[in-house]
């Protein structure tokens, strides 16, 4: 691990002034700690937010929520108005990492948190990435994990997180300070795919601060919940997910907010799909077809086509699951 | 498993309380290496065999920084190198090697205390930013002889083998008996699984926890 100055600060003003010196926001850490002793991450000043007052979780005006950004894993996913309002957001939680990461990483650094990609995590190999125009190990290495959704010939990591599935599914904002003030931004918009410049991982400007995750308000009744497929039951990234909302009513599926994890670069919006249910009533053959539209636009690669039969498959029975049959 | 002592501005406590007059098996274990390694760079060609020049260069002056916490009931204040994880600080400078180093990347539990009564992976945290907290350890669990009751499951449930991963998975099942979420073997098992055992002691584990958590 590199050398760092560490800095604590107690409010938002003195945070966002180290962020424009350069200095690089910690929250949970389990994420940075960890990329700064395999050296993939060099920070030269670490400015410790944890003592920022964001860590509330509220329901809005119309019935959304907002997640603060310190507020930890555990405590949203325990968290009774996440778990009645939006299940798909503290099932995607709780099937992330271990209680101990849980316990310590927060909601800003999760959707913050940096590809799995072992090309990516080993500094001895080529990474766009890590070390732009080196190359891509990955496209013809071992990339059974990879992604096979909004890839480019740059990079093919997927997005580790759960939660920013769930997050992408529900349409949710990011909302972020900065120097010159408050702004939000959609989530479809805060995480980039790779591109050209997979280095560039977010819309963020420098020295900005995510202060809060904000689910916006569906109709209701709403089901929803996360289907996590992986090499092992418990403890493990997703090979693909799915994160499902569905608004029934009169028997008739009114509103469908669908994306899937493990698949692509970012948490993947399946609009394809969501286009297929609206206007339907639940039915096993709606579910199929629907799912059917998944992996439009795949790109698999050497070791992950069994990706795309996978991502089909992890939705149609994530809708069953929420959707129910007849 | 790698290892990583950045060094500190204060030495290692030595109160006379705390120092043994024979050898203990670590302190023979450390010795040994010491000489090793200085054979070893003995023998490298302008003494950098050991360290890379920038490495040489940061540890002139590593950036380091106050702490006070409280660990085990007592409170301790110490400097650190910014970049010392409170395992090291655990066991590096305060002697409290019970919780063990396997992955140091927060992938094998074993390092798992409680912080603040939360249990977390002590290699993926930063002492210097532990300022005012409250740490638990293995060796804070016992009351005296009076061994905590998870402990004396493992024993009575014969719930290890080789004993790497038994501090971890003990502290980490101390959390979750207190999270509450040992309605079952199957809840058990999944939170849990933040604690590897590569000898495959997990049924027996699962039974420990069990049976604790049925007491309370």
């Amino acid at each position: 691990m590199h050398p760092f100055t560490y800095t604590r600060v107690s409010d938002t003003r003195e945070a966002l002034a180290a962020g424009r010196r350069g200095g690089r926001y910690i929250a949970g850490g389990t994420t940075l700690v960890d990329l700064m002793r395999e050296t993939v991450e060099r920070p030269e000043a670490l400015v410790d937010i944890s003592g920022l007052p964001l860590g509330e979780i509220t329901v809005t005006e119309r019935g959304g929520l907002r997640i603060g950004a310190l507020v930890t894993m555990s405590e949203a996913a325990a968290h009774r108005k996440v778990r009645t309002l939006f299940p798909v957001v503290s099932e995607a939680l709780e099937l992330s990492a271990s209680a101990q990461l849980r316990n310590m990483a927060t909601i800003g650094g999760n959707i913050m948190q940096r590809t799995r990609c072992t090309y990516f995590r080993d500094v001895t190999a080529d990474c766009n990435k890590r070390e732009p125009g080196s190359g891509c190990a990955a496209l013809h290495g071992v990339n059974r994990t990879h992604a096979i959704l909004g890839t480019s010939d740059a990079c093919v990591a997927t997005h580790p997180s759960d939660a920013a599935v769930a997050f992408a599914a529900l349409e949710a904002q990011v909302r972020l300070l900065g120097p010159d003030g408050e702004r939000q931004v959609p989530f479809a918009d805060f995480l980039l795919r790779p591109g050209s410049t997979p280095d560039r991982e977010q819309a963020l400007r420098k020295g900005e601060l995510i202060t809060a995750v904000e689910v916006p308000a569906l109709p209701r009744p709403l089901k929803s919940g996360y289907l996590k497929v992986r090499d092992r039951q418990s403890y493990e990234f997703a090979l693909t997910s799915a994160a499902v909302a569905l608004h029934v009513r009169g028997g008739v599926i009114r509103e469908a907010r669908v994306a899937a994890g493990g698949v692509g670069t970012v948490p993947w919006k399946l609009p394809a799909v969501e286009r297929h249910l609206v206007g339907e009533r639940p039915s096993d053959s709606l579910w199929t077809a629907a799912a059917a539209k998944a992996a439009e636009g795949a790109r698999p690669l050497q070791h992950n086509r069994f990706k795309v039969e996978l991502l089909e498959r992890t939705v149609a029975r994530q809708l069953r699951i929420v959707g129910g049959t007849k | 498993m790698s290892t990583e002592l950045p060094e500190s501005a204060v030495p290692p406590p030595t109160g006379a309380g705390e120092s043994s007059p024979a050898p203990t098996r670590r302190t023979f274990i450390a010795t040994s290496t010491a000489v090793g390694g200085a054979v070893v760079a003995g023998g490298a060609i302008g003494g950098s065999f050991l360290a890379a020049p920038e490495e040489v260069a940061a540890a002139e002056a590593p950036p380091s920084s106050p702490v006070s916490l409280t660990v085990n009931g007592s409170r301790r204040t110490v400097t650190v190198d910014n970049r010392t994880s409170l395992l090291d600080l655990l066991r590096e400078h305060l002697d409290l090697t019970g919780s063990k180093k396997g992955c140091n990347a927060g992938a094998c539990g074993a390092c798992t205390v409680l912080v603040d009564g939360r249990r977390v992976n002590s290699c993926l945290t930063l002492a210097v930013r532990l300022e005012g907290a409250e740490v638990t350890t293995i060796e804070g669990l016992a009351d005296g002889d009076q061994l905590h009751p998870l402990q004396q499951a493992f024993i009575d449930e014969d719930a290890f083998q080789c004993g790497y991963c038994t501090p971890g998975q003990i502290v980490s099942g101390v959390g979750c008996i207190q999270e509450g979420h040992t309605g079952s073997p199957e809840e058990i098992r999944e939170w849990m699984s933040g604690n590897i055992c590569r000898c495959g002691c997990y049924v027996k584990i699962v039974r420990a926890v069990e049976q604790t958590a049925g007491r309370k």
